[in-house]
């Protein structure tokens, strides 16, 4: 039966971690704004609290790692650890989408681990905390112009290249790296691999200074015959050129609903205070009347709010279609590029409504404006996305429509 | 009357009132309407004997509605009806619609398919449903789908769900015969919801009979920034009833209705009427419009209508008048929904087959992200008028997101219209393909109130 509420059985969950983005996540915001590279010590405490979640139970199984695919259970509709993970990690972000992302134990490499890992592996990384490397300093949105290389020498890869924006690059103690087995075999002989932070050969060189997401740091990190035992490839080590990239992107069916919910919650945290300045100021939103009857302000605020709905419900049902074992690329890219781009044009517009109050320091609506704009460019620009749309929409392949 | 004042612009022609026309400009103005009147046509002596009958591609033609009967008094007065209840959830976040509710989509979906959008070329030419249609719809259940099981109807709980899911699937077919299909349900179930005892034995026998009265929900009126809320149409209290006087526009059928549901002001809260169209003082003239034209839309002119005390449908505090305007909402974002489906499946194999410059055109990101955008608003559209339509089913608050899912489909589905066309380019402007009847059907979304409910 279609229903499109919040979960019942998630409701305390969520309430949860509302709780914790209001009173824990909020206080420390700005400050952590202001005071770029420095790290959070609060959030120590508080992901020591996330660990007993989880392994109480207490947490749904949301969480960066809530995107593993479990084997089926039970029969009929099912509301697990994706749907979970996706609502809370929107109220993370409503709190704050910077230190949501540098929470120790979260990172998006903790993700890729949950989603290609085998058991064994599982078991084994249990406890890292993992930060993801793909882009390098000659590509971005083309991931299969990796050059990073991984060449085999007895029990291990030897790793060489430099990898950039790595989020929690400094602060991880280990990294999922992307690297190439045999550059002249294309896609397929990409491979991700888990390298620790203190494996000889492995420096992080530097510290991006940002527009936004101050909080969380994003590193450079070199890799120079950098030795990772063969066990920590992450899936197949054979070079499958039939299956070719689908391996390696498979993560991101995962990984975009979790940045699509990042948009989602920092979206919603300017909605909420806007909506309250506006009331103060005499605006209040009449959700009968025609907005063109209503003030400019409000009838603007209603469109805001549709879009805002769209990309929260479009994310819901990617998250919903992996708990049902549901192939979801198509509407994990569709919810990533609704929600991005609406996280943007909703953070902005707040900023012009609430005018001299929006755009000061004062207020925390000009941060979430600056936030809010990598979410429409890392795990897939907007434009990748519509890219991904299309190609599937359309039943075009890459070398088609390029 | 002066010459000078008859030939001031404004109000006329598309023209605002801010123009001015200077001496030549009169002069060309009074030859061309000599040259328009019928003046001509008296001096020859031609007889004008055209009798005043109903013209739905016209407007200026007032008539009494083609069609009426008598619907005898039945039931107790002021009695509550029989009413469905709620739709229960297990509180899970769901996308399948229930056993039911697939079997009514592919039923009306394939009715849509292979019965609708083939004449709605000819019918929004027309602007009317070919009789055989409307009688197919009946047999497939369309105007009873509101209306209780103890009342002859399929209704087991609240069936705005569903409801839902079957203007989104008809109006694949087309919007414009979608919404004639659709109007004498939306006043079924309007009576089912709301209705008392005298007003369900009454009416209800007659929709869920053999022989279905045309009918019609009417709320829209003629005026700039008009809001539905605040109806210029008035009711006035008399010692046995109600007076209604007031002008009602863009109502589907209006030609052939047997009975309206009114919207009209009392007492300062705007308020539901049941009027029957034999009432002395209606009158009905075409009113056809940009789009949805197969509806047949009209304009349903009242002075000095009067009603019983018994035709007040629901509350007289504004209570059930804002109910149904968010349920007729709902409606029309499902129809928008299905319209643009229609529009994302026929462009898909254009841009692949259209070829320029050697390729096909959907080889060009220019197009293929058009393309994208279609599908990714499409499905915002779709989920936010879902969570509106199961809100509604379940009894619960929907007004936010009825709100935002009409803001989204107004917005974002004019825009699906308007790529469209755009994606087809010269072709997409003639008549030889459907897309540009699209775009008309999708403007109706934020200007329509009323007419179609769930």
């Amino acid at each position: 039966m279609i229903n499109l509420e919040t979960p019942k059985k998630h409701k305390a969950f969520i309430e949860q971690a509302h709780q914790v983005a209001m009173n824990m996540l909020r206080p420390i915001s700005r400050k952590y704004d202001l005071a770029e590279h420095e790290y959070p010590k609060e959030l120590d405490m508080l992901a020591a609290m996330v660990d007993g979640l989880e392994s109480s139970g207490a947490s749904e199984g949301a969480g960066a790692t809530g995107v593993r695919v479990d084997k089926p259970t039970e029969e009929g509709n099912k509301n697990g650890s994706n749907l979970a993970s996706v609502l809370s990690v929107a109220e993370m972000c409503w709190g704050d989408v910077g230190l949501t992302l540098t929470m120790p134990r979260q990172g998006l490499g903790n993700s890729a681990i949950a989603s290609v890992a085998t058991d064994e592996q599982l078991e084994r990384f249990k406890g890292t905390w993992a930060s993801m490397a793909i882009t390098e300093p000659a590509f971005g949105s083309d991931s299969a112009a990796v050059s990073t290389t991984a060449i085999l020498d007895g029990d291990h890869y030897v790793l060489n290249g430099e990898k950039i924006f790595v989020t929690c690059g400094e602060r991880s103690d280990s990294v999922v790296v992307w690297a190439t087995l045999d550059k002249s075999l294309g896609r397929a002989a990409i491979k991700s691999f888990v390298v620790f932070k203190d494996t000889p050969g492995l420096k992080v060189e530097r510290l991006e200074e940002k527009l936004g997401i101050r909080a969380s740091d994003t590193a450079v990190i070199t890799f120079t015959d950098c030795r990772v035992p063969k066990e920590n490839l992450l899936g197949s080590p054979d070079i499958d050129v039939k299956q070719g990239f689908a391996g390696a992107m498979a993560t991101f069916d995962n990984t975009r609903p979790l940045v699509a919910a990042m948009a989602v919650g920092c979206a919603r945290a300017s909605l909420d205070l806007t909506r309250d300045l506006l009331h103060q100021a005499g605006v209040d939103v009449d959700y009968d009347a025609p907005a063109n009857t209503q003030s400019a302000a409000a009838a603007r605020f209603i469109q805001l709010e549709a879009d805002w709905e769209a990309a929260k419900l479009l994310t819901m049902q990617a998250a919903w279609m992996a708990d049902n074992k549901l192939p979801n690329s198509l509407e994990a890219s569709m919810a990533k590029a609704k929600a991005g781009r609406a996280a943007s044009d909703v953070t902005l517009s707040c900023v012009e409504l609430c005018t001299g109050v929006g755009y000061a320091e004062t207020e925390l609506l000009e941060k979430w404006a600056r936030d809010s704009k990598i979410l429409d460019i890392f795990e897939g620009t907007q434009q990748i996305q519509q890219l991904i749309v299309a190609r599937r929409v359309l039943g075009l392949t890459s070398a088609e429509l390029k | 009357m002066s010459l000078t004042g008859s030939f001031k612009p404004g109000g006329k022609h598309g023209l605002s009132s801010k123009e001015s026309r200077d001496p030549i400009g009169i002069a060309v103005a009074a030859l061309n309407r000599v040259a328009q009147s019928d003046l001509i046509d008296r001096l020859r002596l031609r007889k004008t004997t055209e009798a005043v009958v109903y013209n739905a591609t016209k407007s200026g033609f007032k008539a009494a509605t083609t069609a009426s009967r008598t619907f005898s008094k039945k039931g107790k007065r002021g009695q509550a009806g029989v009413r469905v209840k709620p739709a229960s959830s297990s509180g899970l976040f769901d996308l399948n619609p229930t056993e039911d509710e697939q079997m009514l989509v592919q039923v009306v979906g394939e009715f849509a398919e292979e019965a609708v959008r083939p004449l709605a070329s000819e019918a929004n030419e027309a602007c009317a449903a070919p009789d055989d249609l409307l009688k197919a719809s009946l047999e497939i259940g369309l105007p009873i789908l509101g209306v209780p099981e103890d009342l002859g109807g399929i209704s087991e709980e609240r069936s705005a769900m569903a409801g839902t899911l079957v203007a989104e699937a008809l109006a694949k077919g087309d919007m414009g015969l979608a919404v004639a299909l659709l109007a004498p349900g939306a006043v079924a179930t309007a009576i089912s919801l709301w209705g008392t005892d005298e007003q369900q034995q009454t009416y209800l026998p007659e929709f869920t009979g053999d022989s279905v009265p045309s009918a019609a929900l009417a709320l829209n009126e003629p005026s700039v920034l008009f809001n539905v809320l605040t109806p210029a149409t008035k009711a006035t209290r008399t010692e046995d009833g109600f007076v209604l006087n007031g002008v009602k526009s863009l109502v589907p059928r209006g030609g052939d209705a047997e009975l309206f549901v009114i919207g009209a002001e009392l007492e300062g809260q705007p308020v539901l009427f049941l009027v029957e169209s034999s009432a002395a003082g209606l009158k009905v003239e075409g009113d056809p419009a940009m789009g949805v034209r197969a509806a047949g839309l009209s304009k349903v002119y009242m002075r000095d209508v009067k009603v019983d005390a018994g035709a007040v449908l629901g509350a007289t505090d504004g209570t059930t008048y804002r109910e149904c305007v968010r349920l007729s909402r709902l409606a029309w974002c499902a129809l928008a929904i299905g319209t643009g489906q229609a529009v994302l499946d026929y462009v898909t194999p254009y841009v692949n087959e259209r070829q320029a410059f050697g390729e096909p055109i959907s080889h060009r990101q220019s197009v293929a992200f058009m393309v994208a955008n279609i599908a990714i608003e499409l499905q915002s559209m779709r989920l936010v008028t879902y969570r509106a339509a199961a809100r509604a089913a379940q009894g619960k608050d929907f007004s936010r997101e009825v709100a935002l899912a009409r803001q989204l489909c107004t917005q974002r589905g004019m825009q699906i219209g308007l790529d469209g066309v755009q994606l087809l380019g010269g072709h997409g402007f003639v008549k030889e393909h459907p897309v540009e009847r699209w775009y008309r059907d999708l403007r109706a979304l934020g200007v329509m109130e009323g007419g179609v409910l769930v």
